[in-house]
């Protein structure tokens, strides 16, 4: 290893370090109000609020489908219908700004800060 | 011209099966993308002994067949963005010659990623997957640190054995 490779690893660790440590802050202050938002394709499709336990069956296109279960104020997708699962093996997501995405489904769900009045109920 | 038809077959398999021993070791942390990179050894090793020309016909190679038999069709657009761009730079970090091999793995491993996350950006048109960067950095880094030090120690080895 030369010293050029040193300063290298060196400055990549601390800008993911810098960026994790940002993002922590950023996302602290979260909590009550926080609502799970559905995304298929980059549009929105509903709303959920993480403080009430349900699951949601979220359609994709050709008849396939993700289960969104939310439980204990934390969003999880708990079955897929893609092939590779990623998404399911991805942990349960709580924070503002954290997501659960499957990439074949184009299915995007985001936490985001509620802020807004809660919408009472959605359309599947 | 025989010599390096075989040196580069033998490559190939080697990627094709680091590809096959990668996708039976399950990593999950909980965000997608983090990996080891075992294929990108070889291709390491390839752009060192042969040439950035032959490890990019390499790198494509495996992925096209990785894809094939055990990947699926959206993994494999995905590897591809990554690993084009990471040879990209690779190819372009040897030739400035400010890191050494080790270096210019990280580069690869932290560019896969990159090239990974913008692809899957542009799919879901959602730009927040650029949470998952740093993460991704961090274990692009240590990949790459790991891959580096391995694929130092073969360049080295097989130039001695007079190889290439």
């Amino acid at each position: 290893m030369k010293k050029n490779d040193i300063i290298l690893i060196a400055a990549l660790l601390a800008a993911a370090l810098a960026a994790l440590a940002g993002i922590a802050l950023y996302s602290a202050g979260t909590a009550k109000g926080a609502e799970a938002v559905v995304y298929i394709n980059g549009k929105e499709q509903g709303r959920y609020p993480l403080g009430e336990g349900r699951a949601v069956k979220i359609p994709a296109g050709d008849g396939g489908y993700n289960l969104l279960e939310i439980k204990d104020g934390q969003a999880d997708i708990t079955k897929a219908s893609c092939p590779d699962k990623i998404c399911v093996d991805q942990r349960p997501v709580s924070r503002q700004g954290e997501s659960l995405v499957c990439l074949p489904n184009k299915v995007v769900v985001e936490i985001e800060n509620g802020g807004e009045p809660e919408i009472d109920g959605s359309t599947n | 011209m025989a010599k390096k038809a075989a040196y580069m077959g033998m490559l190939t398999a080697l990627a094709f099966v680091f590809s096959y021993i990668e996708s039976l070791i399950p990593i999950t942390i909980g965000i997608p993308g983090v990996k080891l990179g075992l294929a990108n050894l070889v291709v390491i090793v390839a752009l060192y002994t042969i040439g950035a020309k032959e490890a990019f016909v390499l790198s494509a190679i495996r992925i096209f067949l990785a894809g094939f038999t055990f990947g699926n069709p959206a993994n494999m657009v995905y590897s591809l963005a990554g690993g084009m761009l990471s040879l990209l730079v690779m190819a372009a970090m040897k030739k400035w010659k400010l890191f050494s091999v080790t270096g210019v793995s990280v580069l690869g491993g932290v560019s896969h990623n990159i090239g990974q996350i913008l692809v899957a950006m542009l799919v879901v048109e959602n730009a927040k997957l650029l949470y998952y960067l740093p993460v991704l950095l961090l274990s692009g880094t240590i990949a790459g640190i790991a891959v580096g030090v391995v694929a130092a120690i073969l360049t080295k080895r097989l130039e001695r054995a007079g190889r290439v």
